[in-house]
């Protein structure tokens, strides 16, 4: 490793001695706008080195990371998100009782791990980087430790990601002792040749797929979701809906892109079933909820159900779907559960649909952006959400995955009616065709303010109507991102 | 250009029409008339600088099926929109276009200007819901490319979804819900098909495009084109709606306030229609002649059905809903029959039926404002209460059942013609329907308006506003009643370019020697010369 490689990693570097800063600032001056100013300041010069790393000439730094195009993409991403995160804590954060500053450190650690995720081109990145995102999540999701229900979920999630940590290093350790590698590379050859290969290397390989399914929340490892969605705090389960997930996913492809080519392998049925399971049980379950959180536990489920079937499909096409429906989804749900932040209280988060009961008429738009987000969740034109389900469908058709695209379809049907019924509730004077849960006047809860989130809300709102209608340069920015995966 | 402006001056004047509703009402309300009236003046000045050209013959532009499909057009619009997936921003109008649009900004209008009083909750975004239905179906009528066509069309679902759950009437959230889940389940089973299509199109030249003129003319095998076919079908007999699919309509318009019934009878389902006649039977007319058998028998229930549940309705504006299931029927059937007479008569039908219709859902929108009921057996007499009021629903009564001497006889009159060269059954039953269609509408007259007044309604009689709205629409139809030609002509060019198109397969007769002389000329002179008479 040369000191110029030091250039190359600078944005993991960035984001390190970020966290640090905040540490220390916090352990000599609390004060949270310093953390939160350092935070945000120390996200952008992330972002700025991006831009430093992409001239480097030689992305490969030691056999452990590689920032090409496509590492470079998310990182991008997941600090973009990380910032949208950290504004809409903020408010939430001066509501809460406890000191807000080290909630910044736990935030960009763990966007240090998923950066390190995505990044990761071995085993031992991999799994440095998980731990690190999930340490960190276990904090956040129990931040307002005065919560009881923050609590149960914090505990739920330890429990389950301990226990899923293991299967993974057990996996890992598997493969490497009957193959006798640990690099990206090395798995993908393992993934392709996988029928003929040792029953050991399969176990392992299935092992490492637990792992990562339970952090994607597919089903049958999407147990967890709904509750630690319900529990954590709402800018936290916005976090860990997105750049947790996104992270994570960013790196199944990179490991197993091989998957797609055989679709009568074991494998590739084994994620199609999951992919199936995914979208049938989160459109599903979600039908019967009263909270919004859950509803869009389930519909996140669903909405992975939809991401598997672009990994699924072949070819550069079946990446662009990847990467643009990634940004899709990112944005779209930043924005619902930026809306949940907005409204929260000290005491519980506003996750009741009776909350959101004539929101239109007392936050115009508040409700209107709202109503942006779950119409992209649900996929109508004129939102990204549009957009990326459709490139999914391409990618799809295109590799004849006719079965899969058919129930995406289908699914996507029954997510329209629980998404339209979030909104009927915001809209209409007397929804009394819909039962509320909990509906006595006093229990509603509508904090007001927020405008500096409203406004990055709005922001991002209007991103998902821009690219919504004209996505081809970003497009070109996913295409040019994903070329560098070993396309067959 | 001026293609675009047909969308884009509804949709900024939606937002427009919202923005000053916060404001004042008024605004916004004129805002709205303009954001239709501007569109509708402008399509009126481009069919009269085109009439010479609309009025010529048929010619194809180069060869191949683009070069039939673009024979018709008078202007088009081509620009890339998102290269990498071959989807381009590609609108062109010929003259079923313009016939389509003047329904669109026409209907438009009249659904703002009959939500003038009735309309006081959220004036501006009531204006913004209406203006952007319009500038989806204006979207919907010009796209050529089949992706932008899937977007307009997937659009416009949302205000409509609003227009009936916000300002509808008594089971409006349940209306709304049901419309937007059965046009969107159809609506992926037709993205599902034109993916496919685009998929097989680009497999078997290399080209991935959604340019519907590119994708004409795609070979597949028997079983494919008739899979995707039924993708189409399925989201246009939705939209039309044939029998089964149409459940969703009485509840929608039964529900919908005013306005949205008006645009959802007056345009939104004549999409089902437009669809099939210009994308679904181009692309498969195989996949259709062995689907038409099915198609009459659909039609031909759908026009007793509908007939019959009409007269069953007790709430006067379902009553009217369900004659929509049964004129739809017709359109079925004579886009099925996929001859010249038969297309002809379509459009008329699409056209008359829009006007008869609508008019019928503002006079009981009239009628439920005045005295907040729609159920017929807490009218009668009314005729007395409100003499002009009760005048014009029997106009557009003996409109609705088909009355020689008025649009809605021509179009019908046209159908069964067609349809009789290709099945004697399917348009005797067809005629079989018109007989039942006296039958609802003399029944809802003599509930309604006839006998004696005992209920002790007092209400005032039509307003100036609507007065001339009915009005207007009385000439029109009595003008298409007698003088049908000009829509004739104007829609000449593009159904003698879709008969080019079809040309060749089992669902195109092979003409014989008098009919291939004079085109679809003569027929239509024969029927204006009758009705002409005196």
């Amino acid at each position: 490793m040369k000191a110029g490689d030091l250039l190359t990693i600078s944005p993991l570097i960035a984001l390190t001695l970020t966290s640090i800063a905040v540490m220390l600032a916090a352990a000599f001056w609390r004060s949270h706008a310093l953390a939160f100013l350092i935070t945000l300041a120390g996200l952008a010069t992330t972002f700025g080195t991006l831009f430093v790393s992409a001239s480097r000439a030689a992305p490969i730094v030691t056999p452990l990371v590689s920032m090409d195009s496509y590492t470079l993409f998310f990182i991008g991403l997941l600090t973009v998100a990380t910032a949208v995160v950290a504004i809409l804590s903020w408010s939430y954060l001066e509501r809460l009782p406890q000191h807000p500053e080290e909630y910044y450190v736990l935030l960009l650690t763990a966007t240090l791990g998923g950066a390190a995720l995505v990044a990761g081109t071995h085993f031992a990145s991999f799994f440095l980087g998980l731990e690190i995102l999930s340490v960190s999540l276990y904090a956040l999701i129990v931040y307002p430790v005065h919560r009881a229900e923050a609590v149960e979920a914090a505990v739920k999630y330890l429990v389950l990601a301990g226990a899923t940590s293991a299967f993974l290093i057990f996996g890992m350790a598997l493969v490497y002792a009957e193959a006798g590698t640990m690099t990206a590379a090395g798995v993908a050859k393992l993934v392709a040749g996988l029928g003929s290969g040792s029953p050991v290397v399969t176990i392992g390989v299935v092992m490492i797929l637990v792992g990562v399914g339970f952090k994607l929340a597919v089903v049958p490892f999407h147990m967890w979701t709904p509750d630690v969605y319900q529990g954590g705090p709402a800018p936290v389960t916005a976090y860990i809906a997105t750049v947790s997930k996104g992270a994570v996913f960013a790196l199944l492809l990179r490991f197993m892109l091989p998957v797609s080519a055989d679709t009568s392998s074991t494998l590739f049925l084994a994620l199609a079933a999951i992919a199936v399971a995914s979208m049938v049980a989160g459109n599903v379950l979600a039908l019967r909820q009263d909270n919004v959180k859950r509803i869009l536990a389930y519909s996140s489920i669903a909405h992975l159900g939809y991401l598997l079937v672009a990994f699924l499909a072949t070819g550069e096409r079946a990446g662009v779907a990847v990467g643009f429906y990634l940004v899709a989804y990112f944005a779209t749900t930043l924005v619902a559960f930026g809306v949940v932040t907005v409204l929260s209280s000290e005491d519980r988060d506003a996750d009741l649909l009776l909350d959101y009961w004539g929101l239109g008429a007392r936050r115009p738009w508040l409700a209107a952006i709202f109503a942006v987000a779950l119409f992209s969740l649900a996929g109508m034109p004129l939102t990204m959400g549009f957009i990326g389900k459709f490139v999914i469908f391409t990618a799809g058709a295109g590799s004849e995955l006719w079965a899969l695209v058919i129930v995406l379809v289908l699914t996507s049907t029954i997510g329209l009616y629980y998404y339209t019924r979030l909104i009927v509730v915001m809209y209409v004077p007397r929804p009394e065709e819909l039962e509320l849960a909990g509906a006595e006047p006093g229990a509603r809860v509508a904090a007001a303010g927020g405008a500096v989130s409203v406004a990055v809300l709005a922001a991002l709102t209007a991103m998902l109507i821009v690219f919504g209608v004209y996505p081809a340069p970003l497009l070109r920015l996913v295409e040019h991102a994903v070329s560098v995966l070993p396309w067959p | 250009m001026v293609l675009t402006l047909y969308i884009l001056i509804p949709a900024v004047a939606a937002v427009v029409a919202w923005l000053l509703g916060r404001v004042d009402t008024r605004l916004s309300r004129w805002t709205a008339v303009a954001g239709t009236a501007v569109p509708l003046a402008l399509l009126v000045v481009q069919w009269i600088a085109n009439a010479g050209e609309l009025r010529g013959d048929f010619v194809a532009e180069g060869a191949g099926p683009a070069g039939v499909a673009a024979g018709s057009w008078i202007a088009s619009v081509h620009e890339p929109w998102i290269e990498s997936l071959g989807i381009s921003y590609f609108l062109a109008a010929d003259g079923l276009t313009l016939i389509m649009l003047l329904l669109t900004f026409a209907l438009g209008l009249l659904a703002v200007l009959c939500s003038w009083r009735g309309i006081t909750k959220n004036v501006g975004v009531f204006h913004l819901m209406v203006l952007w239905t319009v500038a989806g179906l204006a979207g919907v009528f010009l796209a050529l490319d089949l992706f932008l066509f899937y977007f307009f069309f997937e659009m416009m679902l949302i205000p409509m979804y609003f227009l009936i759950a916000v300002w509808g009437h008594e089971r409006r959230v349940y209306s709304a819900i049901k419309f937007f889940i059965f046009t969107q389940v159809s609506g992926l089973l037709m993205l599902i098909a034109i993916v496919a299509l685009v998929f097989i199109h680009g497999r078997e030249t290399g080209v991935y495009t959604f340019d519907y003129t590119q994708l004409l003319g795609t070979s597949m095998s028997p079983t494919t084109a008739m899979l995707l076919m039924l993708g189409f079908f399925a989201a246009f007999a939705v939209k039309l709606p044939a029998w089964p699919l149409h459940t969703w309509l009485p509840d929608a318009h039964t529900d919908a306030p005013t306005a949205g019934s008006v645009l959802l009878a007056g345009v939104l389902i004549k999409i089902g229609a437009y669809g099939m006649i210009r994308f679904m039977i181009p692309l498969f007319p195989d996949a259709a002649y062995d689907f038409r058998v099915w198609a009459l028998i659909l039609g031909v229930v759908g026009i007793i059905y509908g007939a019959v549940m009409a007269y069953a309705q007790t709430d006067l504006k379902r009553l009217v809903a369900y004659t929509s299931v049964s004129h739809m029927g017709f359109a079925l059937i004579g886009i099925f029959a996929w001859n010249s007479w038969a297309l002809q008569g379509v459009i008329l039908e699409l056209v008359c039926h829009a006007l008869s219709t609508g008019a019928l859902f503002i006079l009981v929108g009239g009628l439920q404002d005045r005295i907040h009921t729609r159920d017929m057996s807490k009218m009668g007499g009314l005729w007395q209460v409100a003499p002009r009021m009760g005048g014009t629903a029997m106009f557009f009564a003996m409109a609705s059942l088909g009355l020689p001497g008025l649009g809605n006889f021509v179009a019908e009159f046209l159908i069964l013609v067609g349809v009789w060269q290709v099945s004697h059954w399917a348009a005797v039953l067809g005629a079989v329907g018109l007989v039942f269609a006296t039958v609802y509408a003399l029944w809802m007259m003599q509930r309604a308006f006839q006998g004696e007044e005992t209920h002790g309604l007092k209400f005032a009689d039509l307003t100036k506003v609507e007065i001339g709205m009915f009005a207007s629409m009385i000439a029109a139809l009595v003008l298409l009643g007698f003088w049908p030609q000009p829509l004739i002509t104007t829609a000449r060019q593009p159904l003698d370019g879709l008969q080019k198109l079809t040309a060749g397969t089992s669902l195109v007769q092979p003409q014989t020697p008098a009919e291939d002389a004079g085109a679809a000329e003569p027929v239509a002179d024969t029927v204006a010369g009758e009705e002409g008479g005196p």
